[in-house]
């Protein structure tokens, strides 16, 4: 009886669990990924391969010197990309083929908390590496930096990740139904991106729909804006608005995260009908 | 009777290869997988290209960067994939071990594997290259293509990638949890030391030996010399050298380093067994 009524036995229901399944979701992204000192090393050095190849490019055609800073701002920014690729919208695709989906079902919390969770350990722990870009392609660069606003600079980033992680959470319903082909559609989604978004070249430089068209990947508006606020020359080379972005990027906050709210429920309720919670297509 | 094991392993792999490849989805999906992702990291060059130098595609500079990068579709394909086939099937589809008790040959078993890699890079280089040709006046004349400099070079090569790749391979045997980043991580390094699209003179001076020491580097300059001679020869890093020097320089990189990678996965392969590696997953 003792046992029943001690404390670890007090059962958390309500916002209190939602609360803890986030924590308890984000923890391993946080702190385990920190663990594995060798993937922290390839998660850094791999992006700065691909910035020190587009700076080199960027040096042989004799660009100016603030390209060279957007390549740099652009590998950074690949960190998140990849992050909600590999690790958001591919995850729920993992969990099942290491069984864990039908225990993440089973348990008695909510799989919004999962998703979230994941979002946010995924983001506080993407942002080290992305940091860790930065100063490496600062460093070895020379890139100049020239802040215009601190406080628009925080919003651009906050609501760009809000949006990122949002979409990462819709796309992690989708991917829920996928097979053998979810290794492949994310593979997909990584050079196409890297190219409709302008993670190494000023979006302006594409037609004004294929940019507008790009604008739905929150880190196309979000690069634009940061490369706008913190580049001397970057208003020059902007595709909107810096004002015009920081709403749209708070639109598609919104309507990502509760889209991918309703998107889950109806994903997941599909999943176990046609019982696919379970199954493993290699 | 080791001739035929060896053939044996070579296209059973190289079939099973090619199955992974292409059946995960129909055709239309896997057309449009094959085309969009090699062109769209073209397309990301091309655009800083033309931004930079204000849409002057005539400019030496900018076949060799497009055939520098359509080539080197083939170190991720071919390198990456023989190793990628022991992460495959170690820890996806959890079948290394019964590939080692089958009567096959287990490097040659890994080299088919990147053959099926190899067609479907061909695909993507091919695709490349002919847009390039037929949306971005890259100037090849197909009447002015040194075809056997071309096909020489070309099969020189594959085989060094395949051979780097068992090297890679080795390596991944002996390692576990972050086996995947061996062969990508391997290649983006390469990317910037072979001149793939940017001329070596362009990195600092000490990095530079490291570019000269690595085969890929002289493979990419044949095959842009064999393709578009007059406008590949423009470029200082290599121009003191004739097709015939390269080729020799080619050949003999080539050799050195597929003794090392035979070395290698020989002595990884040996640790992997003693260890128990060759069965182990770890669910990464």
């Amino acid at each position: 009886m003792n046992a029943v009524s001690s404390k670890y036995s007090r059962k958390d229901t309500g916002w209190r669990l939602f609360l803890k399944t986030i924590i308890a979701r984000a923890y391993p992204r946080v702190i385990g990924q920190q663990r594995e000192i060798s993937w922290v090393l390839f998660e850094v050095v791999m992006p700065m391969l691909a910035v020190c190849s587009y700076v080199f490019v960027y040096r042989a055609l004799k660009a100016p010197e603030e390209y060279i800073g957007f390549v740099v701002m652009g590998g950074a920014m690949t960190a998140f990309w990849m992050n909600v690729l590999w690790s958001m919208s591919s995850q729920l695709y993992w969990e099942k083929e290491t069984g864990n989906l039908a225990l993440y079902i089973m348990a008695p919390n909510s799989m919004m908390a999962i998703l979230l969770g994941m979002a946010l350990g995924g983001m506080v722990a993407t942002a080290m590496r992305a940091v860790a870009v930065t100063v490496f392609g600062t460093l070895m660069f020379a890139v100049e930096f020239e802040v215009t606003s601190y406080l628009q600079l925080f919003a651009v980033f906050m609501l760009a990740m809000i949006a990122l992680y949002g979409l990462g959470m819709m796309m992690a319903s989708a991917f829920l139904l996928f097979g053998r082909e979810a290794w492949h559609m994310a593979n997909l989604a990584q050079e196409p991106i890297f190219l409709a978004s302008g993670f190494y070249f000023p979006i302006k430089s594409l037609p004004f729909w294929v940019a507008a068209g790009a604008s739905i990947i929150p880190l196309t508006l979000g690069m634009d804006a940061m490369r706008q606020l913190v580049f001397p020359s970057g208003f020059r080379l902007g595709f909107l608005d810096v004002r015009t972005e920081i709403i749209i990027l708070a639109i598609l906050s919104v309507v990502f995260v509760a889209v991918s709210k309703f998107l889950l429920a109806y994903v997941e309720k599909l999943a176990v009908r046609e019982g696919r919670i379970t199954e493993s297509r290699r | 009777m080791q001739n035929s094991t060896s053939w044996r392993s070579f296209r059973m792999a190289a079939w099973l290869g090619w199955l992974i490849e292409s059946n995960w989805t129909d055709p239309f999906l896997f057309a449009v997988y094959s085309i969009v992702k090699p062109l769209s990291g073209a397309a990301i060059l091309v655009v800083m290209y033309g931004i930079i130098t204000q849409g002057n595609f005539q400019s030496a500079l900018f076949p060799y960067i497009y055939l520098g990068n359509a080539f080197y579709i083939y170190v991720g394909a071919v390198m990456t994939g023989v190793s990628w086939a022991v992460v495959d099937d170690r820890e996806h589809y959890k079948t290394l071990k019964y590939m080692y008790i089958a009567p096959i040959y287990i490097p040659v078993y890994l080299l088919g594997r990147g053959a099926a890699r190899f067609i479907t890079g061909s695909i993507a280089v091919i695709i490349t290259i002919l847009t390039g040709v037929l949306f971005l006046k890259v100037p090849l004349q197909v009447a002015e293509i040194d075809w056997l400099l071309f096909s020489v070079t070309l099969f020189v090569g594959i085989v060094m990638l395949a051979m780097l790749g068992l090297l890679l391979a080795g390596v991944t045997l002996t390692t576990a949890r972050h086996e995947g980043f061996i062969g990508e991580a391997t290649a983006a390094t390469l990317y910037i030391f072979s001149g793939a699209v940017f001329p070596l003179d362009v990195l600092p001076n000490w990095l530079r030996p490291i570019g000269y020491f690595m085969p890929t580097t002289y493979w990419l300059e044949l095959l842009r010399r064999s393709l578009v001679g007059n406008v590949a020869q423009a470029f200082p890093t290599l121009s003191n050298f004739s097709n015939m020097q390269i080729l020799g320089i080619l050949l003999g990189l080539s050799l050195f380093f597929g003794i090392v990678s035979l070395q290698v996965f020989k002595v990884c392969d040996r640790i992997a067994r003693e260890r128990g590696m060759i069965d182990r997953t770890t669910n990464y």
